[in-house]
């Protein structure tokens, strides 16, 4: 009925399709998982969005022209709309993108207040890989009480940017009121917002971990108790909390160190709702055939936690951690907001967003919200990338 | 034809799914008539649940049917393409009106924070003009006919009161409060224990007999058809393989697969009989084989016909329909008749 | 009896469950299995038979000591050892874990999904140490694999890649890999197609025989019982009914329930409908069992002292026991199928021997019984009740406090 050539195509299609059969059947967990997680769309493009954004976090200081502390602010520039480059204007094409100049002029005319004039003829050309302020890529100066335990992490120091402008300087989201540039800010922000919510997850991921896997494993008195404990850490309020630690905090410490408490509060605070989750898992699996299985064959609790009830949560695991970062990241923001967590030079996005409520940021310089366009995408981005998760997560349901 | 109370002609149905599209049901037809039970009868993977389902339309959303796929009811003397039906006002009609359907799971199946009379009364209310007194009335009526003692009580309390028994009585109370033409019960009796089987299918043959209704019986279990049903159809990989009487099938299976079926049931009667099972495993859904569903575990398989062509249904004797090459022409025969 | 030791002998087994912690009054016990006297000989194939709520399940886990034995010994003697599982220190129970195996009914819940399959059989090995090194446990996985008819390659996959049928055989795999000399085989063919079910069953059989291993065959489905058991026990509500050879239980059953069990599965003869006894009622529930023989409530040949005594194990023929008050009456025609060489005597039941065990504490919430749910239901509508009543008078007392203080 065939002839030999398709009789061979459809030998080789075969082989193929068995080849393909064969990988799903001996697919580990996580090669399952993934092979769902890259079948959902809004997933992938989250994930993408995602990793530009952290990666965006982590070279902050190359990719921002100035230093975003007060020390690298424009004076000249001060409240000043974002300056977006041309490639073309009346004056004609160029490659290179560039920006206008302006003066500053104060009068009577304009009732003492600085008014800026746009020079069109006198262009300042957009110049990549600059040599501005110095940097280290990660810069960690802890001074903890005492003087032993101190710590100065430091790495790769540079003073490359990634643009720059020939003259003056060039602010792509404009200027706050003491002349920072808010384009450095946020990316700036954002790496400070990660590294809050890594610490803070961490620290939540750990303890959730014990507490949970000891109060579901073992069940009975001691899950009783525990999980009244766990509640009643659920039930401490945020707000005042924080308020009192704001007070508690003594002024010497550093923005830094003041940052690492922060999330290590947070973190403190953020463990219930995780270990509740862990809990849960560890019940329903306990009580699983599988699990009998393995303790009539006299294994060990420890043998039984490893080997059968942690994998077969892991993916759970997963999917909680990236769900919760978002949760701290936006406690953070709300805690530095109202001042009660970070303050200057430490960025984020709750510091940038201290000075809005004022009527003339409000009425004029709309450009203090753009920061919050990003964080909403990094937000809705751990969202995705976590329901994603969530759906791929569970490759052996359905039966 | 259309004495007949539910048509199915044709029906191929697919799913889209990660791995590719799957086929449940291949190109199955048959009839139901009123005050008939036509037991459906096949394993895990044949397709008679997925068959069931598409006679409500209540198969997941990633359900596709073919084109040529058609359900007809026949309600009054008026004809209802189902699978045309798209509206849920539409829908209606068939979901709990004229056809009304059983689980095998009665805990799965009612609400569990709502207490069994109200969900009967919802029913009630839904699909008929009666009032809230009038439903109340009725439903507590239909506790006391499928034998359900001290019903009043009854009527007031949870599912999770009721035992296995009990709660499938209710839900079968709850499916005929609506007098429907056609009841669909997906395993009714699998979950229960032997003596409150015997009671259930008991039940079901006297409100068969007393409502005139037609009941599409669908189990794996082939003792509880041949106490129940009138007519049997046997599927296998999503295709009908074999349907007749009750008495044609199980006393002369013409299908290799009913025949293998019927050899590895353990029966009381013989218990010197060593279990023969049917060789193989079923294919995944996957991995349909080609030709003949059966061919790969048939020790009867002919080579060359029964792995490349599909046996169409021959009819063997009256009522008697059959899809196999073996039972058309004989253990030899490929060289009578041509297709 | 033979004059062999059995491989099991139970006297007195009891196993009971506490329901919920009460502060005053009566503790709430499921008696999942009360007082079962019976012996499993060895090299037998031994069925037990049971609706829901008899308690075969929880009778098979006590012998494994996967549940808490509350009253009664359990004497395990396989010619090497001889223990009374009941009171097994530490060190004996790691040695009778490789003696006594389990095989579980849902095939898809009985399997780690995320082990291999090589590594799911070979567990047992590694666990208790039984082989030498990695290259032995290989060996001994590929060869007990082969057995179960599992090819080579699938010993890479995972559970996902298997069929009801195949999960099973991994797990008879795993049961039989550390060479038990008793499985318990709990509704192992249960959720099985039947084609494949005839195929488990035939493949237990072989290795049972093969291995010499006996076997505890627990299942709902007589059908299958009578295929394969040598020796068949009815329980019915914790308690045994009957007792007997496969051949003879069918053959001349002398208990009502067990007539009456047998008389309801559907023949496959089509024009015998209509000739099964049908069984009136429900089975009572476990938490309130009725006084007396825990059938009378069901059973149509009832009298009075049914209602207020328990009937004893009495022995009517070899190897056949009944509890039946009416036995000798009931059902006289059919004449048992070997007569023993003793005349038959009412041999009472042995006292639960005192065991020397502290007494049963309220148990931790975690190790109650896998509950049927009604039994657990009743105490949670009970308790809903309640509830209600407490909440709306709260609700009523926070909504009257403002007005109170305006007054």
């Amino acid at each position: 009925m065939t002839d030999t050539a398709s009789t061979a195509l459809s030998d080789e299609a075969a082989l193929a399709e068995q080849k393909r059969k064969e990988a799903y059947y001996t697919a580990g967990q996580l090669q399952l998982v993934w092979a769902r997680f890259k079948r959902n769309r809004s997933a992938m493009v989250g994930g993408i969005v995602l990793l530009s954004l952290i990666g965006m976090g982590i070279f902050a200081p190359f990719l921002s022209p100035y230093d975003p502390t007060i020390a690298g602010r424009d004076k000249t520039y001060q409240n000043g709309a974002p300056q977006i480059p041309y490639f073309w204007d009346q004056n004609g094409f160029s490659f290179r993108p560039f920006i206008y100049s302006y003066t500053r002029s104060r009068s009577a005319a304009s009732n003492f207040r600085w008014v800026s004039k746009v020079d069109e003829d006198k262009r300042r050309y957009v110049e990549l890989f600059v040599t501005g302020w110095e940097y280290h890529l990660m810069d960690l100066h802890l001074d903890l009480p005492g003087d032993y335990f101190d710590i100065n992490i430091q790495v790769l120091k540079s003073t490359t940017h990634l643009f720059g402008v020939d003259q003056g300087q060039i602010h792509l989201f404009g200027t706050d009121s003491p002349g920072k540039d808010i384009f450095s800010r946020t990316l700036h922000a954002i790496y400070t917002s990660l590294a809050v919510g890594t610490i803070g997850v961490f620290i939540a991921f750990v303890l959730a971990l014990v507490i949970g896997g000891v109060s579901g494993y073992y069940g009975g008195l001691l899950d009783g108790v525990l999980q009244m404990i766990t509640d009643a850490v659920r039930t401490v309020p945020a707000i005042p909390l924080f308020m009192a630690l704001a007070a508690f905090v003594p002024d010497e410490w550093s923005a830094e160190l003041r940052f690492l408490f922060i999330s290590i509060i947070l973190g403190l605070i953020g463990w219930p709702t995780l270990a509740r989750r862990v809990r849960t898992h560890l019940l329903t699996e306990r009580s699983q055939d599988y699990v009998l299985a393995a303790q009539l064959c006299g294994a060990s609790p420890g043998h039984v936690i490893r080997k059968h009830l942690l994998p077969s949560f892991t993916s759970y695991i997963i999917v909680d951690l990236v769900i919760s970062f978002p949760y701290m990241v936006l406690s953070e923001t709300a805690l530095s907001f109202i001042g009660l967590g970070l303050k200057d030079p430490v960025n984020s996005l709750g510091v940038m967003l201290q000075n809005v409520t004022k009527a003339d940021v409000l009425l004029n310089y709309h450009w203090y919200f753009i920061p919050v366009i990003f964080f909403m995408a990094l937000v809705m981005a751990f969202v995705f990338v976590g329901d994603g998760l969530r759906d791929a997560a569970d490759p052996y349901g359905g039966h | 034809m259309s004495s007949a109370l539910i048509k199915v002609e044709n029906l191929t149905l697919q799913f889209k799914t990660d791995e590719g599209l799957i086929t449940a049901v291949d190109n199955v037809s048959f009839e139901v008539a009123p005050g008939e039970i036509l037991g459906l009868v096949g394993e895990s993977g044949s397709g008679k649940s997925v068959t069931a389902k598409s006679l409500m339309q209540l198969n997941p959303g990633n359900a596709v049917y073919s084109p040529e796929s058609r359900i007809t009811l026949t309600v009054d003397g008026e004809d209802f393409d189902v699978l045309s039906l798209k509206t849920d006002r539409d829908l209606k009609v068939v979901r709990g009106g004229a056809v009304s359907m059983i689980f095998q799971e009665p805990m799965a199946s009612f609400a569990p924070a709502i207490t069994i009379g109200d969900q009967m009364v919802e029913q009630l209310l839904l699909h008929t003009n009666m009032n809230k007194k009038q439903a109340h009335g009725y439903s507590i009526e239909m506790l006391e006919r499928v034998g359900i003692s001290d019903a009043p009580t009854r009527f007031e309390q949870y599912a999770f009161e009721f035992s296995g028994g009990m709660r499938q009585r209710a839900m079968i109370a709850m499916a005929l409060s609506t007098k429907p033409k056609l009841l669909i019960a997906d395993e009714p009796t699998t979950a229960l224990d032997v003596t409150i089987q015997a009671q259930v299918i008991d039940l079901m043959k006297d409100l068969v007999a007393e409502f005139g209704m037609g009941i599409l019986f669908i189990t794996h279990d082939l003792g509880v058809i041949a106490q129940t049903a009138d007519n049997v159809s046997v599927m296998y990989l999503g295709k009908l393989i074999e349907t007749g009487t009750v008495r044609q099938v199980i006393r002369d299976p013409a299908h290799p697969y009913t025949q293998g079926l019927l050899h590895a049931i353990p029966k009381l009667e013989q218990l010197d009989v060593p279990l023969t099972p049917v060789p193989g495993d079923i294919p995944s859904p996957l991995d349909r084989p080609p030709g003949c569903v059966f061919h790969t575990r048939c020790s009867q398989m002919i080579e060359g016909r029964c792995d490349t062509d599909i046996p169409t249904p021959t009819t063997l004797s009256e009522g008697h329909v059959a899809s196999c090459f073996v039972a058309q022409y004989g253990p030899g025969g490929v060289a009578e008749a041509s297709a | 009896m033979n004059g062999e030791t059995p491989l099991i002998s139970t006297k007195g087994l009891s196993v009971h469950f506490g329901l919920g912690r009460k502060l005053f009054g009566e503790r709430k016990v499921v008696r999942a299995v009360e007082n079962i006297s019976l012996d499993i000989p060895k090299g037998s194939f031994f069925g037990l038979v049971g609706e829901s709520g008899s308690g075969k399940t929880t009778f098979g886990r006590a012998i494994l000591q996967a549940a808490p034995i509350t009253n009664g010994t359990i004497a395990y003697n396989d010619g090497e050892v001889d223990y009374d599982i009941a009171s097994l220190d530490k060190g004996d129970l790691k040695d009778y874990r490789k003696r006594a195996q389990l095989i579980f009914q849902d095939p898809y819940a009985a399997l780690s999904p995320r082990m291999t399959v090589r590594d799911i059989i070979a567990e047992p090995l590694e666990v208790m140490g039984l082989t030498a090194s990695r290259k032995e446990t290989d060996k001994r996985v590929r060869e007990m694999a082969a057995k179960c008819r599992l090819n080579l390659e699938h010993l890479r996959r995972y559970p996902h890649a298997f069929s009801g049928g195949q999960r099973q055989r991994i797990s008879i795999a795993r049961a039989l890999v550390c060479q038990p000399k008793f499985l318990v085989a709990d509704e192992s063919v249960a959720a099985l197609d039947v084609s494949i079910q005839a195929d488990i069953l035939n493949l237990l059989k072989s290795l049972t025989e093969e291995l010499g291993i006996t076997i505890l065959f627990i299942s709902h489905d007589l059908s299958v019982v009578a295929h394969i058991c040598d020796h068949v026990a009815v329980m019915y509500l914790g308690r045994l009914v009957e007792t007997a050879p496969t051949r003879e239980l069918f053959a001349a059953p002398r208990h009502p329930y067990t007539k009456a069990l047998l008389s309801a599965i559907p023949s496959l003869d089509p024009d015998n409908r209509g000739q099964a006894q049908k069984l009136e009622g429900e089975i009572p529930s476990p938490t309130n069992p009725p006084p007396g023989c825990k059938f009378h409530t069901r059973c149509p040949h009832v009298i009075d002292i049914c209602r207020s005594e328990e009937p004893m194990l009495s022995q009517l023929g070899f190897e056949h026991d009944v509890a039946c008050h009416r036995w000798e009456e009931l059902f006289e025609d059919q004449a048992p199928a070997i007569v023993s060489a003793q005349a038959p005597e009412a041999r009472p039941v042995p006292e639960p021997v005192p065991v020397p065990k502290p007494e049963p504490e309220p148990a931790p919430a975690a190790e109650e019984a896998p509950m049927a749910p009604e039994v657990l239901a009743n105490e949670l509508a009970r308790m809903r009740r309640k509830s209600r009543i407490a909440i709306t008078v709260s609700v009523i007392a926070l909504l009257a406090l403002p007005f109170a203080c305006a007054l």
